[in-house]
């Protein structure tokens, strides 16, 4: 299958970045194009796309749209998720330094469809050059009459708002990023109720991914018909791979839904040194993994999700067969014990606990006991916890015993390093054949 | 114990819009938005838990609550999930998945805690232990490290905080933050070095000991109780709050004869579950000064120690030789009973009307306006009609430092959305803040004026509103025509009132008659009818009771000082008072210390009723020992007018109650005072009418000069909170207030201290600046360094004139 850029299609332009660029390529045609339509109308372009969340969880986007109540009297807000935090994620980060415009005129059309007259971008913090950038797109938007009061004399207002976050992986999980765009610490809060409901100050919000929001221009210029040739009928669309590991061509590819990870990896290069694949997820660190037998089933949220995964942000890693499962399932949690906001007792305690005991599997002093018991700890957090990072937490080792048992039970005897050399893992050992 | 649960009262019956459920298969209908996990309550069905409290809005943090909801494929949080109709609710008793979530959240919560129950003050009434032995494996599988904190860390000077122990429930810090206002307690950092914590700043709340209270574990302990018994070794008797007139239940744990901690109790009604930190740690007071013996005076002059006997026969003589002249002046500090009995003792045994129960700054319009509109009205305003009220309007009184509780529950319906709080007061003070108030700045004195203008002003429309109050503090007897004032506004908007004392014992005692001119009930002593009612119950003929209304506090002082006088000056005068009694009165709460000191030292014979040495007792004649509150049985009345009815905790050391010292001294003088104190149906004959006093213009202030503001805070030198030195620490410290053009216009800084003169007294303060009115400045009135009205006697009254210096940097 080959690939189809749209979001992505001029990046190999200096200047895609830049408002020039940016209208070279049509930008900022769809603008007008919604605003003379009723806001009912957008929401029900975007509906019939079928138009899926690019953040991870795929929640049709025209639908959440349609939850917040219309003509409420109360200020809407728009938000969107730009805190890429997730292991293996990088998609949203190169789409906002490469087509930011993109994203600014995607918030607008949004915001007008909601009636929303506030929007914020809310960009971790790490990024500043992301973050440069965005700010420099809402500028040129200010500056040319996209943004603020009577935008293109349509008589919609909207502000463009673009906040820094300070770092926090549990920020990227909506109810949190809302405590922290509010000045509080970043904490889940309590569902219901649901942030379409009383989200940002108390009042209705719809919170969406960068690349959500990217395909809305393109879908408003090209309509429901051209969107729908992509993809397939429940994953409809294209969508930004980001493909990392140990591929040759580690990258960002633009291709329709349903394409298999071995055309997409072709596509990337091929394994480097043409070794095995040992694993890969498909999209971060809190998918369960997947094996080479499951190289052909096409990235779909329903293909992949019948494979016990799921498709998450759409971010494939790909491992080769230098990696020893024991230290990446160790490197996860640890950062999920970094990154546990310590608000409920199983993410908090489950992460610390998990951590302890898989680093003695990494010094090769695990116990054949501590593994039906991490498997148990992990029960002990999947489902229980508050927020879906800890789900996440309890999602990587589970998975790698039900491929690589065999692995932890050697590293009860040997360290991971011994069984796996670290150097030859790095992607900078260079391509070593087989 | 800890474990909080919601008590039947704070449920309400079923309702017509129901919701039924079945929680392990028992069906139950509860109103609409329940949590699951009060439903099962209802049907005795405990489901453990740290995080969740029935007055805390709930966050799901601790997990521990998870059961088994029909249809859900995960265990979801009990405390947090309302309840549909034809749920099924399966708890650890019937379900698995429950079960096993449970046990898991359990061992969770162990494997960083320090496990030192042995050592820990919680150990033995721990919800984390009691659920840990229900509920959780007998062995950890953790044998790692355990995460390490230094401890303990003081939040404040009584509140201790081992971070170790602590589960990260957010019970402490949703408290703060919901409740009292105070938020200087947070969760810091995350993941498992997630921490409770304070800032720069201590945990600076009046109302700090509720966390301590409230926490499931050992992490918040208290710096008065730390390592001081083990709950077992304690008995807990239910008892009422001696500090002020919220009416606060507690439970008062003693071992021994020694009071070792007290907490608030569970009063739906009232105080909720809450208390503040006076109430909570403020009682050592009972060991400190006692009489253990009654005194008399000896032929030289000195007080010694008497045989009951002997005391009792030399008072009654003296009380005798007064003829009918005794004035009889009683504190804040008496029991219902005990008040009583002293309005029958004066009016059956000693003849006389000359009864007062306020030892503090008063007035004749004060006592009309209780007469009329206070006195024996049972239960008027409550706490739950400030909870519904559209508007609250606050005149002379600062709750936060005055009532704490009705602070409470006024931050309650604020944070509701159904109350606007109102407040005359000369600035807009932490507490008004904390109850996003409206201000009506009010220059002391002029409220009346201020009272007046409101009738009329759109900002204060919501007083027009069915449901609206205006709780009137004991200060505005310090306003000529402030009740006046008040019941014209009353009137004006159909607004309720309550009149919000400050000390426990002053609504009972007004109920129970300790005015002139007032008997017990609101029963006028003009009106014979009443005479009669009490006549009758009191057994003895009406014409034996006084007739002509008394003198209060301020005209026997006045006349005793005149007297005196006039012997000076040689005239020949008749004593005006030929004897005083006196319990529970501190000269230093008067208007004017310095008179009623030099009233004492002429009064003839002066008997003092009294738990410790004081200097009252330094000047009297015959001094009976008495019982403290927690050493006996008897009742309050509170603010809103409901009986608060107290057991003994403690035994005595030989004290009798002043009842009985009372009662001995009737036999003596041959009366008996069994039966009842007062009739037992309310008063609906004629009451002493309203007072119609006309407001009095604020004389100006010359340059150089500001009207002195000010009250009592809650922590502060009164003598009830003697002994408590962490208690002390947490006062909050004196400052002077002004604005910032009186500070200018007098050559003064703010945070460098500025001194207060007036005739020869004066106090050096640090100036902080405030909204308060031109040429106003407020102090508080008797903070630990000093007591405003010692200092300046008459011309420390509110409204006076004091003269501002700079007294250069703090």
């Amino acid at each position: 299958m080959a690939l189809t850029p749209v979001i992505t299609a001029h990046w190999d332009e200096s200047d895609s970045h830049t408002l020039a660029g940016y209208r070279r390529h049509g930008g900022y045609t769809a603008l007008p194009e919604a605003l003379a339509k009723a806001p009912d109308e957008v929401i029900g372009i975007v509906k019939e796309t079928g138009l899926r969340g690019r953040g991870g969880a795929g929640f049709p986007t025209g639908l959440k749209w349609s939850f917040v109540p219309q003509g409420d009297g109360r200020p809407h807000y728009l938000v969107v998720n730009a805190d890429e935090s997730e292991p293996g994620a990088c998609k949203d980060i190169p789409i906002m330094l490469a087509n930011p415009q993109a994203l600014v005129e995607g918030v607008i059309i949004t915001a007008y469809a909601i009636r929303a007259s506030h929007a914020f971008i809310y960009i971790r913090g790490e990024v500043p050059h992301a973050i440069r950038r965005v700010m420099a797109a809402v500028r040129d938007a200010y500056a040319n009459g996209y943004a603020g009061k009577n935008v293109l004399g349509s008589g919609f207002d909207v502000e463009v708002v673009v906040h820094a976050g300070a770092g926090a992986y549990i920020c990227g999980e909506e109810t949190a990023l809302l405590d922290s765009l509010e000045g509080r610490r970043g904490q889940p809060r309590l569902k219901p109720p649901f942030p379409a409901v009383a989200g940002l100050y108390a009042a209705p919000t719809v919170i969406n991914n960068v690349e959500t929001i990217c395909n809305i221009p393109a879908i408003i210029n090209n309509g429901v018909d051209w969107f729908r040739s992509f993809g397939t009928e429940k994953s409809p669309g294209f969508k930004v791979f980001a493909v990392s590991g140990h591929v040759n061509r580690p990258g960002i590819y633009e291709a329709p839904l349903g394409i298999t990870m071995r055309e997409l990896l072709e596509h990337a290069g091929g394994m480097r040194g043409d070794r095995p694949v040992k694993f890969w997820l498909p999209g971060g660190s809190s998918v369960p993994m997947l094996t080479a037998e499951h190289l052909d089933l096409p990235l779909t949220y329903e293909d992949i999700a019948g494979a016990g995964s799921m498709l998450g942000t759409g971010t494939p890693m790909l491992f080769d067969d230098t990696t020893s499962i024991v230290r990446a399932v160790t490197g996860w949690l640890e950062f999920y014990k970094h990154e546990s906001c310590g608000k409920c007792t199983p993410c908090r305690e489950g992460t610390y606990w998990i951590v302890d005991v898989l680093k003695r599997f990494r010094a090769g002093l695990g116990t054949p006991e501590d593994l039906p018991m991490l498997e148990d700890i992990c029960t002990q957090i999947a489902g229980r916890s508050f927020c879906a990072l800890g789900d996440a937490a309890a999602t990587p080792f589970p998975a790698a015993m039900k491929y690589f048992a065999s692995e932890f039970a050697d590293c009860t005897r040997a360290a991971a390093d011994e069984l796996f050399d670290p150097v030859a893992a790095t992607v900078f050992s260079g391509a070593q054949s087989r | 114990m800890t474990v909080t649960t919601n008590s039947a009262a704070n449920v309400p019956a079923v309702p017509t819009d129901g919701v039924t459920l079945t929680v392990d298969g028992r069906p139950i209908s509860v109103p609409k938005g329940t949590l699951v996990i009060r439903a099962a309550e209802l049907l005795g069905i405990e489901i453990p838990r740290f995080c969740d409290h029935p007055l805390l809005e709930p966050v799901a943090a601790c997990r521990m609550c998870l059961v088994e909801i029909g249809g859900q494929p995960k265990p979801q949080p009990a405390c947090a999930v309302t309840v549909s109709d034809g749920m099924s609710v399966l708890t650890q008793a019937g379900s698995e998945m429950a079960e096993t979530a449970q046990r898991g959240v359990l061992e969770f919560l162990l494997i960083n805690h320090p496990l030192d129950c042995p050592v820990c003050d919680k150990g033995g009434e721990c919800p984390l232990q009691n659920q840990s032995l229900s509920h959780g494996r007998g062995e950890s599988r953790f044998d790692g490290p355990k995460r390490t904190f230094e401890k303990p860390i003081s939040v404040s000077a009584q509140v201790l905080l081992d971070r170790e122990r602590c589960v990260s429930c957010a019970r402490c810090t949703r408290f703060a933050e919901q409740i009292a206002g105070d938020p200087f307690i947070s969760l810091q950092e995350r993941g498992s070095e997630q921490q409770v914590n304070i800032g720069a700043e201590t945990f600076d709340s009046y109302f700090s000991g509720n966390v301590i209270q409230i926490c499931p574990v050992g992490a918040l302990t208290s710096a008065r109780y730390r390592f001081r018994s083990r709950p077992f070794d304690l008995v807990s008797v239910t008892t009422m709050c001696e500090h002020c007139a919220s009416g606060c239940e507690l439970r008062t744990d003693f071992r021994g004869n020694t009071i070792l901690r007290r907490q608030a109790g569970d009063a739906p009604e009232v105080n909720e579950e809450w208390n503040c930190d006076k109430g909570r740690f403020a009682f050592s007071y009972v060991s400190e000064g006692r009489l253990s013996g009654p005194l008399v005076r000896d032929d030289a002059g000195n007080l010694v120690a008497a045989s009951w006997p002997e005391a009792i026969s030399i008072a009654a003589a003296g009380l005798a030789a007064a003829n009918g002249r005794v004035g009889v002046l009683t504190g804040g500090r008496l029991s219902t009973d005990d008040a009583l009995t002293y309005s029958r003792f004066a009016r059956v045994v000693l003849g006389t009307d000359d009864v007062d129960f306020r030892s503090r700054v008063s007035s004749a319009e004060e006592a009309d306006f209780l007469a009329a509109a206070v006195a024996g009205t049972g239960l008027g305003v409550t706490y739950r009609d400030l909870e519904k009220a559209p508007a609250v309007l606050l005149v002379d009184f600062e709750p936060e430092d005055e009532s704490p509780i009705v602070f409470l529950r006024l931050r309650k319906a604020v944070l509701g959305g159904r109350t606007k709080v109102l407040s005359i007061a000369p600035f807009t003070s932490d507490g008004l803040a904390k109850l996003d108030g409206t201000l009506f700045r009010a220059i002391p004195g002029d409220e009346a004026t201020t009272l007046d203008s409101l009738a009329e002003d759109p900002t204060a429309a919501a007083l027009h509103e069915t449901g609206a109050v205006i709780l009137i503090g004991e200060r505005l007897a310090a306003v000529p025509g402030g009740f006046t004032a008040a019941l014209r506004l009353a009137a004006a908007t159909g607004a309720r009132f309550a009149w919000v004392p400050r000390r426990a014992g002053e609504r009972g005692a007004l109920d129970a008659g300790l005015l002139p001119g007032l008997l017990p009930g609101g029963r006028p002593l003009s009106d014979p009818t009443a005479r009669a009612e009490l006549a009758a119950v009191w057994g003895v003929d009406a014409s034996e009771l006084p007739t002509t209304p008394g003198r209060d506090l301020v005209a026997q002082v006045a006349d005793i000082r005149r007297h005196a006088t006039e012997i000076a000056e040689g005239l020949e005068s008749e004593a005006p008072v030929g004897a005083l009694l006196i319990a529970g009165v501190s000269p230093g709460d008067l208007a004017d210390p310095a008179a009623f000191r030099a009233a004492l030292a002429a009064a003839p014979f002066i008997v003092s009723i009294e738990t410790r040495h004081t200097e009252i007792t330094e000047a009297a004649d015959v001094v009976f020992p008495v019982a403290a509150i927690p050493e006996r049985a008897g009742g309050f009345v509170n603010w809103e007018g409901r009986e608060r009815p107290f057991a003994a905790v403690l035994a005595t050391n030989g004290q009798l109650t002043d009842a009985r010292v009372l009662t001995v001294l009737a036999e003596e003088l041959g009366h008996r005072l069994g039966g009842a104190n007062a009739p037992t149906v309310a008063w609906h004959g004629t009451r002493v009418p309203a007072p119609d006093v006309a407001p009095i213009d604020s004389p100006a202030v010359s340059s150089g000069q500001a009207r002195l503001a000010g009250w009592r805070q809650l922590l502060d030198a009164g003598t009830l909170q003697e002994g408590e030195p962490f208690l002390a620490a947490t006062a909050r410290p004196a400052v002077a207030r002004m604005n910032s053009a009186t500070a200018e216009a007098n050559g003064l800084v703010a945070h460098e201290l500025v001194i207060l003169s007036a005739g020869a007294g004066s106090i050096t303060l640090p100036l902080e600046l405030a909204d308060l009115p031109d040429d106003v400045v407020w102090v508080p009135l008797n903070s630990r360094e000093f007591a405003v009205t010692d200092v300046f006697g008459r011309a420390g009254a509110p409204g006076s004139a004091v003269r501002l210096t700079p007294g250069g940097a703090a």
